[in-house]
């Protein structure tokens, strides 16, 4: 299953959109409960089967079937749900559920919809850039539409009802997956992850073995979901996203000035790295592609598409590369074939 | 650094996140994160603040059974799928649409203290049966139409006044 998805990038990964220099995605998602029957955590099987039931005869009537497909969760492979993990279209939680659970993926990808995860309804969009308002149509329409369908659960106090009270309100979580190389490199970004979450808007950063934060990237999410409209939700993550992108790209200038050699040889070092080493871990990838793309953002650099960069973050992830070439694969063979992958796309480039 | 998880392994991975202004700190080897469901930063990361929640229902709302062992007043518990309120604050989860009806007074306290706010203020849900969700909307504006009065903003009660006289039009035009 999803071999076809495999070899081709996700759409909300052209690198097309508003500052897809600097931000990579936009995301907005929907928790959502059909009134009458249990939250998933504490629903029985039957419960369960009789959402999926309801929701998918929801979709087939709304004529989503006609362009997208639904699957049950029994019949995707641990190895598809890592992949559709990888990918943005399912959450982790979705996979520890196990059976019990549908997923819905429309031909674009820029829609999926999780049945039975902690909540009946899990509904995102994805896109490409920062294009907040894109998702946000998307996901309200057929969120409104569903409304008709099935009827939700909802308090005119409260809102929407969700099974976590930390999602209840509006149930919406905007986040956007952001590349901030200048504020790591000028040490500036701890100041501005405080500022941030003043406003209250999440930061996370992962950090892999030591300090460095992996790929420089960052998500960027709305901590409340209740007293606050959607709107409001939505324009503030916006607003503060633009200011981060200057604050950005001011740290980006101060870097130029201050060891444009250094930068511009880091650049060109890690080019040098991906296009000839034999053993690359993902980690190490994502740093190195994170080195590429602020060479596009400074126009030090232009070997390499924005495009190709966001693809080969995906793609050079552990259930991706294993369904690109059919097997499964121990970490050692995996960082192999990873630098093969990524030594064929950046020399097809040239 | 071992993992705070497991403290066995040592800690690889380390998450910073900032709630209301306090910082938390994860510490986790590579198994527990993935546990937790951090694999890489593509993915929506868990909220910690479910445990947070869990901890605020535990020690601050919840008061404890006394020693005899009779269940204590303030445990509710929902007529629907049965959940208690203290079993609630262990799991952060409630069972059913009805549980917020049955926990409501207990939840406005907690709901300030997660979003700062126990009011919704977004859109409506529209219901099935179409011709409700307006009577819906009307009450909320009637309500905020209170409000605004009462603290004398006579902008925004313009405002909510002209949408209210909008929305009844609508409604019978589509009533006729
Ligand atoms: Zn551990
Ligand atoms: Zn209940």
């Amino acid at each position: 299953m999803f071999e076809s998805m495999a070899k081709k990038p996700a759409s909300w990964l052209t690198g097309k959109g508003p500052e897809s220099e600097i931000v990579l995605s936009s995301r907005i998602r929907f928790a959502r409960n059909i009134a009458e029957f249990k939250f998933p955590p504490s629903a029985d099987t039957d419960t369960r089967e009789k959402v999926i039931e309801f929701v998918r005869s929801a979709f087939s009537s709304m004529g989503l079937l006609k362009h997208g497909h639904f699957y049950n969760s029994n019949e995707i492979s641990p190895l598809d749900q890592s992949f559709l993990v990888e990918r943005h279209l399912v959450s982790p939680e979705f996979m520890k559920n196990g059976t019990g659970g549908g997923l819905y993926i429309d031909d674009s990808e820029c829609l999926s919809i999780m049945v039975n995860e902690e909540d009946h309804i899990r509904l995102q969009s994805i896109s490409s850039g920062l294009s907040m308002n894109e998702c946000w149509e998307c996901a309200y329409k057929v969120d409104q539409e569903l409304a008709r369908k099935l009827e939700y659960a909802y308090d005119d106090q409260f809102g929407y009802l969700t099974s976590c009270p930390t999602n209840v309100g509006t149930g919406l979580r905007a986040s956007i997956l952001i590349h901030l190389p200048g504020l790591v490199l000028t040490r500036e970004i701890d100041n501005v992850i405080s500022r941030i979450s003043k406003v209250g808007l999440v930061v996370r950063g992962f950090y892999g073995e030591g300090t460095d934060v992996l790929g420089n990237l960052f998500q960027i999410s709305n901590q409340t979901t209740l007293g606050r409209s959607e709107e409001e939700i939505i324009d503030s993550l916006s607003k503060v996203t633009q200011q981060i992108i200057e604050y950005e790209l001011n740290s980006q200038e101060t870097l130029m000035k201050d060891a444009s050699d250094q930068i511009e040889d880091k650049i060109w070092r890690s080019y040098g790295i991906l296009k000839h080493a034999r053993v690359l871990a993902s980690g190490e990838v994502m740093n190195l592609l994170s080195a590429l793309r602020l060479g596009i953002c400074l126009k030090l650099f232009d070997k390499v598409s924005l495009n190709q960069i966001s693809e080969l973050l995906i793609v050079t992830q552990p259930a991706h590369l294993q369904k690109y070439y059919g097997r499964e694969m121990t970490s050692a063979e995996r960082d192999m074939v990873r630098a093969s992958l990524v030594r064929e796309s950046l020399h097809g480039k040239q | 650094m071992l993992c705070q998880d497991c403290n066995k392994r040592e800690a690889t991975i380390h998450l910073t996140q900032i709630i209301n202004n306090e910082k938390v700190v994860l510490n986790l080897c590579k198994i527990c994160a993935e546990k937790r469901g951090f694999h890489s930063p593509f993915e929506q990361m868990p909220f910690p603040l479910a445990e947070l929640v869990s901890g605020m229902v535990g020690s601050n709302i919840l008061k404890k059974p006394d020693k005899t062992g009779k269940i204590d007043k303030k445990d509710l518990k929902c007529t629907n799928c049965g959940l208690t309120f203290s079993e609630f604050g262990r799991i952060g989860r409630f069972g059913c649409a009805n549980c917020y009806n049955v926990f409501r007074v207990e939840l406005n306290d907690l709901l300030r203290r997660i979003h700062g706010s126990a009011e919704h203020r977004g859109h409506v849900a529209e219901t099935p049966t179409e011709e409700l969700q307006p009577l819906r909307e009307e009450k909320r504006l009637r309500d905020k139409l209170k409000k605004a009065i009462e603290t004398e903003d006579f902008e925004t009660a313009a405002e909510l006044r002209d949408r209210i006289r909008e929305l009844s039009l609508k409604s019978k035009e589509e009533g006729s």
